[in-house]
């Protein structure tokens, strides 16, 4: 397949909301999984002969099974609060990016076959035959979503087309038709333990590098345990911790504040994995496969809590769904919540006074936080609702003297996704990852010129990845994308460390 | 005519009631099998009450998303319910109700006709949206035109009745407290009052194949109805359950 050509929307002193194009991205969809993969998963492996049958079976099964579901397909009055409100709507004026024309997508199936109105009088209220060019578009649209949920913010029945795209994913996986990159990955997890497919041994070279890295740097035999029976912690951090700039440089600053917690952790070879990439393509059960590994390596390990790293729907499915898929967690230290987020952890360890802590060495850098949509609109942080916006924006603060928000429009329940969410972090995508990062970009670049900012921190995996992709696309630097750890890791003076001094001596 | 009438309420009311007893318990069997509230939520019951009351009472989301369709939109619904509540007297006998029920109903009889003006407006503004708002456009079905026509007919041929041809209400009373014992008068033979309890009766029936099955569909939906509390309190659906066995 040629590299499809496409431009990089000019970035504005604010975005436009678009008039309606219709068609503009009805050429982009992502590659199909290999049989394989498929059926690792236990889907079919190719598209099954049947599966018009199939297809509308798998839809009755899930409105049956999802409350969320069966009332989102009922509730819309089609009031258009929605309509503006897509990141990727606003990039490609596409009006099947719409959040409800995404989800009437799936809604005129529903209407046909399963509601009186739709089967006697289908043209009246809009419902549609389910035919090959509807699977083609269900395929085409449903991953030109990255399930950010800011639409379910807005929603007067806070209709969630998550769930929807969640259940659309599904039914084509259920009749053969699955996408590649989340397929492939889930399968690679299944396998070997991370999304990455870095074998254990690998893995163990990884951290015996960053061990000495530290070392060479600060003069603290910093140790990134692997395996360790009995250890208090059990770290799980996305799998592109271990090496993907500037995420090993998080991983890096979740070491240095254990270390100078005292408090002894380990990572695990078999759940080397924070992602779970079941959530994407709405698959209960292999979202349930793969959190149970972390269960298993708990359980082995004998530790006593779980501490999860700086990832996005990871902390979703953490925080939201862990204890539901895995649980329960009774054997596990009961003072403490199950799972913890490492910006929970640290932030507990500022406020303790456990960390020396020299802003200064942040003051070449001016911080903006990009609250990363999962995070902020589907889990907590904390005791208190909002803890999500800011406990992350304490630690911040905590360790850098110039931060500035970008505009309030912007951030906080109203976070425009980084464009990459949602098993949309793949290259046959990109097209609509740099449109869907339109907002994003704009907002950042708004803050960096009225607010001199250098640096947009994150504490997802897929977000920092996309950045470092988009940046340059729109005229930034790639660099300029930041772990909050690693902001951590610059400023935290360890016990026994190295100064400039010293090493000018 | 009285005869017709007569039979399409007792329908007209079946279908409703029936109707949506259907859906509600379709609703509140069906599980949700996984905690998904629009965060930050309510991390108590009681918190959740707030937000669901500040939602179907104020369209807290409605109005984060767009003004206009927030005014056009609540104008509507706070003048039907206004509408609705002033309505109650053609059906029921004061003797019927403890004396300040009643009193409440007399109350809100001036404030009904006002807002039935603003219920029209509010209709009018929805449909002036839907026909220029070109996103807005692009998700029309002709039923959703059609649905905001039903409503301000219904709405229009009531303030005639009010302001242009008096219908005899005493007589429209008698039919339907009437009805109720399957004993019932004569209907009044006006014209607006015959388009008035069709367009009425139409709304009924169609209520629980539509949309407009938002009104039970917000109580249940799991963004805004669950507590925030997945990490307190281990959440599990039967079908998930089964899994573990």
């Amino acid at each position: 397949m040629a590299k499809a050509k496409f431009e990089t929307p000019e970035l504005q002193e604010y975005v436009e909301v678009p008039e309606v194009q219709e068609g503009t991205m009805a050429h982009l969809s992502p590659f199909v999984a290999k049989p394989d993969h498929n059926t690792d998963l236990n889907f079919p492996g190719e598209l099954v002969d049947d599966w018009h049958e199939k297809a509308l079976a798998k839809l009755d099964d899930l409105r049956g099974r999802y409350r969320s579901l069966q009332v989102y397909l009922d509730s819309c009055v089609k009031c258009g609060a929605c309509t503006d409100k897509c990141h990727y709507f606003l990039g490609t004026k596409d009006p099947k990016n719409m959040p409800v024309g995404r989800q009437d997508l799936l809604r005129k199936v529903y209407r046909r076959y399963f509601t009186l109105p739709g089967k006697l009088f289908p043209k009246l209220v809009g419902a549609e035959d389910l035919t090959r060019e509807t699977l083609d578009e269900w395929y085409s649209y449903y991953h030109q979503c990255s399930q950010c949920r800011r639409c379910s913010v807005f929603c007067p029945y806070g209709i969630d087309t998550a769930e929807i795209s969640m259940a659309a994913r599904e039914i084509l996986d259920s009749v053969g038709y699955g996408q590649k990159y989340c397929n492939e990955i889930i399968a690679k997890l299944n396998k070997i333990g991370n999304n990455l497919g870095l074998p254990g041994p690998a893995l163990l070279d990884t951290l015996e590098g960053l061990e000495e890295d530290v070392f060479d740097e600060t003069g603290v035999e910093v140790k990134f345990p692997l395996d360790v029976k009995g250890a208090d912690i059990l770290l799980v951090t996305p799998s592109a911790d271990f090496f993907a700039e500037p995420h090993v440089d998080g991983l890096i600053g979740y070491g240095k504040v254990l270390h100078e917690a005292g408090i002894s952790w380990t990572l695990s070879s078999y759940a080397s994995e924070a992602a779970n990439f079941g959530m994407f393509i709405g698959s209960y059960e292999n979202m349930r496969r793969v959190s149970l590994r972390i269960r298993k390596a708990a359980l082995d390990l004998g530790v006593k809590r779980i501490v999860f790293g700086e990832c996005g729907h990871a902390w979703r499915v953490a925080y939201a769904f862990l204890n539901t898929l895995a649980g329960p967690f009774d054997f596990l230290d009961p003072d403490y919540p199950v799972p913890q987020h490492i910006m929970e952890f640290t932030w507990d360890q500022i406020q303790k006074g456990n960390l020396n802590i020299d802003k200064s060495v942040n003051d070449d850098m001016t911080l903006t936080f990009h609250d990363s949509c999962n995070i902020a609109r589907a889990t907590r942080m904390g005791d208190k609702p909002g803890g999500q916006m800011e406990i992350p924006r304490n630690v911040i603060k905590a360790v850098c003297n110039n931060f500035a928000d970008m505009h309030f429009d912007t951030i906080g329940e109203k976070s425009f996704c980084c464009g990459g969410g949602g098993g949309l972090l793949t290259d046959d995508l990109m097209e609509i990852r740099v449109k869907g990062a339109l907002p994003r970009m704009t907002a950042l670049k708004n803050v960096i010129e009225e607010e001199g900012v250098t640096h947009l921190a994150a504490i997802c995996a897929i977000c920092k990845s996309q950045f470092s992709k988009m940046l340059p696309y729109y005229g930034m630097e790639m660099d300029q994308i930041v772990s909050v750890h690693q902001l951590v890791s610059n400023a935290i003076v360890m016990t026994g460390q190295k100064t400039e001094e010293d090493e000018e001596d | 005519m009285s005869y017709f009438f007569a039979l399409l309420f007792i329908f007209a009311t079946l279908v409703l009631v029936v109707g949506l007893a259907r859906k509600i318990i379709q609703y509140a069997r069906t599980p949700a099998p996984l905690k998904i509230p629009t965060t930050p939520a309510p991390v108590t019951r009681s918190g959740v009450v707030l937000r669901m009351f500040r939602e179907v009472v104020f369209f807290e989301s409605l109005f984060k998303a767009t003004k206009w369709t927030w005014l056009f939109g609540w104008m509507f619904h706070i003048g039907l319910l206004l509408v609705l509540l002033r309505h109650l007297r053609y059906f029921v006998e004061p003797t019927w109700l403890p004396n300040w029920m009643w009193f409440l109903i007399e109350l809100i009889q001036p404030f009904g006709i006002y807002a039935a003006f603003a219920m029209v407006a509010g209709l009018l503004g929805l449909f002036i949206r839907r026909v220029f708002v070109d996103r807005v456009r692009y998700i029309s079905a002709p039923s959703d035109y059609l649905w905001l026509l039903l409503l301000g007919f219904i709405g229009v041929s009531g303030l005639i009745m009010q302001f242009v041809s008096r219908t005899d209400v005493v007589m429209v009373k008698q039919f339907f407290t009437g009805l109720m014992t399957f004993s019932w008068g004569q209907l009044p033979v006006d014209f607006p009052l015959i388009v008035h309890l069709l367009l009425v009766a139409v709304l009924m029936i169609l209520f629980p194949f539509s949309k407009l099955l938002h009104v039970p569909g917000i109580f249940f939906s799991p963004t805004r109805n669950q507590v925030d509390n997945p990490r307190e309190k281990r959440h599990i659906a039967p079908w998930a359950k089964a899994m573990e066995e």
